[in-house]
Formats: structure tokens, sequence, C-alpha cells
């Protein structure tokens, strides 16, 4: 689908933007009107507010069956029968699918594929949940209801879950999931604890929480002749594409998979789950298109959810408050499976430069699904350990919590000694705190009371990795004059369906609204996933590059200038050519298939920020509310101020929800998700949030991470903010929350 | 041999009647559809989306009768004489935008969109019902629902936005909610 032309004006009306960027010295950045930087308001918002944009699941082909997957109510065991016959007498079913009837697959590779084990490919049940037949009726009701209807006989075993799982070392070898070394270390950590002024100790949970997109995974499938066609809610078409050519031995190029829109995804939709391997199975069976939409329940073990990371975090500093040895054990829950790896301390590495360093990272497999990228995955839950202990120690010094951080700021990589290739956070850092006016906060706790409640300020600081991908793009000048943008890649709601226009639009000298954005199809020009902060900085890149290259057949079209754009049609017509293609592309150092904070390249690549959050506590009530939160960031140039905004807002309501509410609990015995509803699972609302989030970017240039300036920032609005809250929290009630999230019980009394 | 979709002697029905953004529309039915699968899957009407299908996310917000109701906790047949207007039914004939939509995109009320027809529909209501008086009352009375991309601050301008354009209406049922939802914010 392409996005319709916009339908009225959509007016640039006043939301805050003018404070957005910040320039050297703390004055407002001036906003260009047009290009790169411009406040252009989403080019597919016409089509999001209309209902006409298209997700997956929405599609339906003459002849297609809807799918229901049976699942496993049991975490570990055998399938010992599965009665069909009551499903296919009932109205409308016009098969099941059981594991007798799946073809051989190849070895999945580990990413794409979310998970080494393919369910249905044999009849052992490795987690609860897990998809053990699927029912293929004409209509979804008779599909839902067939699927109740099938007897499943299945022999249990008593599954393992976090809690009685044994912490081992991951598997490096082969192992798709590790992205650094598992235990850096350097100097003396031990001894350097024993000799410091000032020490904390302490464990910190974060826990097991699920990605609740609004869009329910979906996906339906059709085979046309040997070629598989796919409308997958994903955030990677091409992940999709390699997944399944792996697992059906078959061309790549013979699997096309598409999608315009995702429903949202932060992470669960990045890799390939087995609903997006059973449906083109079950469509190959049936010999029709089959239309697979995972049911609100069948979320939490359909696809992945972010692993409860228990964070060990000692911290030893000299009297002035310099951080002389740090300690950071992280462990994390996966399947039995696969060995993910939660790096919970990745920020860690290269946020405070300490002489004595000792970090070690474990697993414990238990009965349930392989984990996934979360937003933010690693820093997330790593970082609302490391700063929560910092503020212990700022107070184990008598010092004040920003002054700590900045008694300890890296002014190269500590983890490598590399310069960064660009950072501000010390900007950051002074802005956010003139911001929420930190200097007038008393340094005792208790000591704000407002009636009833207690008011703290806490604050914490902000670090990411940047991930990239190599990535391609193509800019054409249509035959009647229009300017079209492809590329592969997705969107999420990130944006990308605007910038990369504006992208093209500052490179040719032109205007961001008309230009034809098309996305989300393997037909386009390769790139990564939509996940990791990473599209922008790699396909936007891919984009500049295409549309420097357009320009240049444009200019070499003209005698070497470029040409007013009312002119550029008649160009084509007078040299007779059709159709002008500009191919970019965007490669890394190595020519590496992915990198995180640089690579192998001379710089070190990391974003950052400061969040400072006011909380009110109400302990007769066990009540706490955020009143306000300003967040300044470093993060490279901002294309869109608006897009980016939201986007740091979205990500500070995320750690509003890590800090106050989120957890998905596990009953110990059955290893099953107690709620698996969006009733009994708790998430932000809009009543939640206060209307006071202050978000800024600090004005910066990114020379060495892309072409374009940028790093990444969808990922990094979650970050801190947790222990930002947690820190205010303690701030006004000397509570110590260090088990996630802060309830009513951690408060009242 | 398979069943025909929609052909089931025991479960015969009347034909629905009813009108859908202002069209006259009769469709037979199982008795167990809900309303938001026959917009979906029977007829097309996709803008509505499905979150849930609990009656716990908001993404299938409609009008009935002028009144925001959840699709997927209403059954099909009980739509029967009555109005629904989706939003695919907000924009004038001539594609202008409904003022609640123009806000949604001059605010970035929306990220990925899967909750925006519901978020729309639902403000539409929640400003002609008079519960659009101030910040705090629109968050309360616009969290059923839910936007996991959580544009809650810009939803919450956006709303403002609209109903100060298109004017909150005298005596509304705000009264109650004045009283009670300041209190439920420290
Ligand atoms: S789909 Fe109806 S409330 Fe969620
Ligand atoms: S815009 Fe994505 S859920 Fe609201």
């Amino acid at each position: 689908m392409t996005v319709s032309p916009r339908t009225r004006d959509i007016h640039h009306v006043d939301i805050g933007t003018a404070r957005l960027i910040v320039a050297p010295g703390g004055a407002a950045a001036a906003l260009p009107e047009t290009g790169i930087g411009s406040t252009e308001r989403r080019l597919d918002g016409d089509d999001k507010v209309t209902g006409r944009a298209a997700y997956a699941g929405e599609e339906m082909p003459p002849g297609t069956l809807h799918g229901v997957l049976v699942t496993s109510p049991v975490a570990k065991g055998r399938i010992v029968a599965i009665g069909t016959d009551a499903a296919l007498a009932a109205d409308g079913v016009v098969r099941v699918i059981v594991p007798d009837d799946m073809p051989a697959l190849a070895a999945p590779s580990v990413p794409p594929v979310a998970q080494s084990f393919v369910p249905m490919s044999d009849t052992s049940i490795r987690y609860e949940g897990q998809p053990v037949a699927i029912v293929l009726a004409e209509t979804l009701e008779q599909a839902e209801h067939g699927a109740a209807l099938v007897d499943l006989r299945i022999e249990a075993e008593t599954p393992t879950v976090f809690e009685t799982a044994e912490t081992v070392t991951p598997r490096t070898e082969g192992n798709g999931y590790i992205l650094g070394a598992l235990d850096p270390a350097r100097g003396d950590a031990e001894a350097a604890m024993r000799d410091a002024a000032a020490t904390v100790d302490a464990v910190y949970v974060a826990p097991t929480r699920h990605h609740n997109m609004m869009e329910p995974s979906a996906t339906l499938a059709e085979w046309r002749g040997g070629a598989l066609h796919m409308h997958d809610s994903t955030q990677w078409t091409y992940g999709v594409r390699y997944a399944l050519s792996g697992l059906l031995s078959m061309e790549p190029g013979d699997i096309h998979v598409r999608c315009p829109f995702t429903g949202g995804g932060f992470g669960a939709k990045g890799y390939v789950w087995p609903h997006q391997i059973l449906a083109p199975l079950a469509a190959r069976l049936a010999g029709r298109p089959v239309k697979i939409a995972l049911s609100r329940a069948q979320c939490y073990t359909g696809s992945g959810y972010q692993p409860v990371v228990r964070s060990r975090v000692a911290l030893g500093a000299d009297a002035d408050g310099r951080l002389t040895a740090i300690r950071h054990d992280t462990e994390n829950v996966t399947s039995t499976a696969d060995d993910y790896v939660e790096f919970g301390n990745a920020g860690t590495r290269s946020l405070y430069p300490a002489p004595n360093l000792s970090l070690t990272t474990r697993i414990r497999r238990a009965d349930v699904g392989t984990p996934t990228a979360m937003r933010a995955p690693h820093e997330g839950p790593g970082m609302f350990a490391l700063e929560s202990a910092m503020d212990e120690l700022s107070y184990a010094l008598d010092m004040d919590p920003l002054a700590l951080r900045l008694a300890n700021y890296a002014e190269t990589d500590p983890a490598n000694g590399k310069p960064f290739s660009s950072n501000r956070l010390r900007d950051a850092y002074a802005e956010g705190a003139r911001r929420f006016g930190w200097d007038a906060r008393p340094r005792r706790v208790r000591a704000r009371r407002e009636g009833p409640r207690l008011i703290g300020s806490g604050m914490a600081s902000a670090i990411m990795s940047t991930f990239r991908f190599p990535a391609s793009a193509r800019v054409c000048l249509t035959r009647d004059g229009a300017i079209r943008v492809e590329a592969g890649a997705q969107e999420i709601g990130t944006g990308t369906r605007t910038i990369f226009p504006q992208i093209a639009a500052e490179r040719l000298g032109i205007a961001a609204d008309g230009i034809e954005m098309v996305l989300g199809r393997t037909d386009l020009p390769e790139t990564g996933g939509t996940f990791g902060s990473s599209s922008t900085i790699s396909v936007g890149s891919a984009v500049a590059d295409a549309a420097d290259a357009l320009r240049a057949r444009i200019e070499g079209l003209a005698d070497g200038t470029l040409p007013p754009r009312e002119a550029w049609p008649a160009l084509l017509r007078e040299n007779g050519t059709g159709e002008l293609v500009g191919e970019g592309g965007f490669s890394l150092p190595g020519d590496a298939p992915f990198d995180a904070h640089g690579g192998a390249g001379e710089h070190s690549m990391h974003t950052w920020g400061a969040v400072f959050v006011e909380m009110a506590v109400d302990e007769a009530l066990g009540l706490a509310r955020m009143r306000r939160c300003v967040a300044c960031y470093s993060a490279g140039r901002i294309l869109n101020p608006v897009t980016a905004r939201s986007q740091m807002i979205g990500g500070i309501i995320w750690g509003y929800g890590r800090a106050m509410l989120e957890k998905s609990a596990m009953d110990p015995r059955s290893a099953r998700y107690l709620s698996k509803n969006l009733s009994g699972v708790h998430l932000p609302v809009n009543a939640d949030i206060p209307q006071e989030i202050d978000v800024s970017f600090i004005e910066e240039h990114d020379p060495h991470a892309s072409a374009i300036g940028v790093r990444g920032i969808g990922e990094l609005g979650e970050v801190g903010v947790a222990a930002a809250i947690a820190n205010a929290v303690y701030h006004a009630t000397g509570r110590r929350v260090r088990d996630l999230p802060i309830t009513f019980g951690d408060l009242v009394g | 041999m398979t069943t025909r979709p929609h052909d089931h002697p025991g479960e015969a029905m009347p034909a629905t009647r009813f009108v859908l953004n202002g069209t006259d529309r009769a469709v037979t039915h199982e008795a167990r559809v809900t309303l938001l699968d026959l917009l979906r899957e029977r007829l097309g009407a996709t803008g509505t989306k499905k979150g849930c299908a609990e009656g716990a996310c908001g993404a299938c917000t409609v009008l009935l009768d002028g009144e925001r109701v959840n699709a997927c906790m209403v059954l099909a047949a009980a739509v029967h004489g009555r109005e629904v207007t989706t939003v695919e039914g907000l924009a004038a004939a001539d594609g202008t935008l409904h003022a609640v939509q123009r806000a949604f995109v001059e605010q970035d009320a929306l990220q990925c969109g899967y909750c925006t027809p519901g978020q729309v529909v639902s403000a539409v209501a929640c400003i002609r019902e008079g519960h659009a008086g101030s910040e705090v009352e629109i968050a309360e009375w616009m969290s059923g629902n839910l936007c996991r991309c959580a544009a809650y601050p810009q939803i919450v301008a956006a709303v403002q936005q609209a109903a100060a354009e298109l004017g909150t209406p005298q005596g509304g049922a705000s009264g109650a909610v004045q009283s009670t939802a300041p209190a439920a914010r420290a």
C-alpha cells in the first residue's frame, strides 16, 4: 500500500518544540522550516487517524482460512495423543494440523528465527502456551470453537522456573544471542572495595515483562505456485524471508514479505516466532491462504518477553566520590532451547570510569519460551540497578546525586579507551538540572511534605548502545516528476514514513510533503530490522546516499547544476529518459553484518541522557504518583523534533511502567503466567501520566556514527527512568525499593 | 465437503439491519459474532482495531447511537435497528478530517497508529459527553483506551485542542468526575 496524499493542510500548532533542541549555552536552537530538523507532522498521520493504514491480518484474499493455534496448558512434557474428531465434526472446520502432519524442517538459524526449538516439529512440550495443533476453518468463530474441541493427552512433568533453576554460564559458541564479553574485568575490584571510603552492595530485580504491543501478532500466508507471499506483522520483513528460506530450504527470492504498517512491537516482532513458521506450512497443507492472528492471551507465550534480570551491584568510592571499584553481576531467565543473554551490565561497561571492574553475565535455563529484546534491552533492566546503586552511594557519601555523576564523568569509553563519536552528556546533565530546578532540592530524605503527601525528587543517567545494520535504499524521480523513496524498512510508529522523505527532501532541496515513501516489503532495497534504534542511523544514511546519487544524475542531465524542482519532468522528457533512479547504501567498518557501540571502528558510540523525576507519595494510602519528569538527551542530530519528542515521551512512560506497574508474574509450580490479558497485566494508562514530561535534546551532529549526524533514540528514552523514580521515592520517604515494580506494599504505613 | 461460511441450518438468524457510517447494511451471521468481528472480518471495515477482544484496551471503540462502546463487547445482533459510527465515518465526504483527527496529527498524538482509531472515536465521544474540561479530566476519561506507544500527553493535548475548536457542551456529566478525579491524582 502507498500512503495517500494529505486530505487537508495540517497546521504546525505550537506544541512546545521551540525549547526542544538546546544549543550550546542553553539557548533554544532555531529549527529549519523544511527538511531535516523541521517540525514536519507525520506524513502518514492522515492514514492512521482515518483507519486507512493497513495492518497485517486485515487482508483476506479469496478462499482464506482462519487458523487458530491450540496451545499446551502445561510447561513440560510430551504429547501422547491429539483427538481431532470433535473439532473436525464442527461446522466450518476444514482441517486440524497436528505434529504428524509437519514436514521436516532444516535447523533454524537463531536469529532471525527467535528460538531454536520449533513447536510441532516433534511431540515434546518445552513451555506453556507452545502451539501443538492448528485448526483451520472458514470463519474466525468456527476456528476458535474448533480449537476448543481439540482433545489433548499430555504426559506432564514438573517444570523448572527462574527461582528453581541453576545459575550457569551461557554458551558462547554458535550462540547468536551473545553481544559482547560475558565477564569483562580490570584491576582488582575486591581489594579496591576493601580500601574504599564508601561502599554499597545490594541486589536489584527487574522482573519479567511483556511487550504488550497493541496489535497482536498476525500473519497471512499465501502460496502462489512455488512462491510464498506473506503479509506479516513484523519489525523485519527481510528477517522473515531469511528465517523461512532456511527452515523451508527455499530460495530467499521465492519468499515475499510485506508489512506497510506494524501496530507496535517493541521487540516482540523483531525475530521470527512459531506462528510465522506454522502459517505458511498450514497454507501449503490446506492449499489455501491461511491467516493466523494471535489472541491477546497467546501474545504472552507466542513471542518473547524481557526476562527477569537479577543484578548484584557493589560500588566503592573515594572520599571525593570517585569510583574506585564497580562490580555488577547479572543473571536472567532463558529457555531450555536457547541461551538468550540479557546483558544487564552493558551500560555499566561504558558509563563511569573505575580503575577496578568485575562484571559477570549468567543465565538460568527454565521451562519457558525464549526471551527476546524488549525496549530497552540490556541497559533498560541493568541501569535500574546501577543507577539505584549510585543513588545509594550518594547518600553513603553525603553527596548530591548529580555531583556524584559529574565526579565520575567518562571522557573516553572506559570499556575500551576509544574516543566517543560524540558525547554531550555533560550538557544534558546541566540542561536537565536547570529545567528541573535540581539546585533547589533538599539533600535530606523526607524533607518535603504537602498535606498528606511526601514529595521527593530523584535523578539517573541514561546510556544506550548504538546498534547499526548495513542498509540500502533507492530514491527515484518518476516519469511524471514525482519523487519516490524506497526501502525495505518498516514503519512501527517511529516515524520512518516521515523522516526518510525529510532526508531525501533536504538532499534534493525540495519539500518533504508530497514525496512518496514505499517501505515494508522484501522487493524493496534490503535493510535490517526496525529495532534497536537502528533504522534512522542505518536506513536514513542509505536514503541520504541514494538521494545524493539521484541529485547527481539530475545534475548530470542539466550540465552539472541542479535545476529548479518544476523543471525536472521537462528535463526527463527532453533527454528521453524514463524514471531516474539513485541507489544508495550504508555499510559498516569491515563490512560487518551488524555492530553495537561502534564495532570495529575507531570510535565508541553510545547515546546518553539525564532523567529527573518528582514523585508524590501518600504513605497512608500506599499511593505514589509521578508529578513531572524532565529528561535531556545527547543522541546526535535530531531529524524531526516532533516525532523524536513523542519517541522519548513514550520511552519515559515505558520506564514509568517498569518502575510502578509492570511485572509478568509466573506461577512457580506450573510455569504459567498468572495473567495473560490486558486487564490483569498492569500497563500505564493516560490517567497515570502527568502532562508535564519535558523532553529536550542537546544540539549535536555526530560526524562518525552515520552519514547524517544521528545516532539513535527509541530505546534510550526508557533507560534510567525506573531508577530516577525509585530514587525519588527514596528521597520522598526514605524507603529504598530494589525489587520492581514499586507497589502499595512498599509504600504503605 | 466443507460448510460454506454463514450457512448453518441450526443457527439461522434473520439478517441484522443497521446503519454503518450513514449507510444501511443487512448482514446474516452466526449468533456468536461480535460487532468487532462483523466489521473487520465480514464487512471489510478494518479501521476499527482488535487489541484484546475482552473490553480491556479500547482499540475497538465505536459509537453506537452516538455513545462510545467497545465493539468487541457488543454482539453483532444487538446493533439491529441502531446506528454505528466507526473511524471511517468521521471525516467529511470530501475527505476533510474531523477536528479530532486533525488535532491528533497536529499534536502528534499517535505513533504506530494501532490504538489511534479507538482513541479518535473515544475522543469524539469524550468531548460530546462534556468530559474534556481539563487535562486531568481528559486523562481520566480517555483511560479506557490503552496506547502502548504511550502518546498519552499528546492525546490529552489533542483532545483539548479539538474540544476548544468544537466547543464543549454545557451541563455535561462532568460534575461527578470533577469531584473524584483530582483527588485520585496526588
Ligand atoms: S478489542 Fe475491544 S476493548 Fe480491546
Ligand atoms: S499509537 Fe501505537 S499503541 Fe497508540
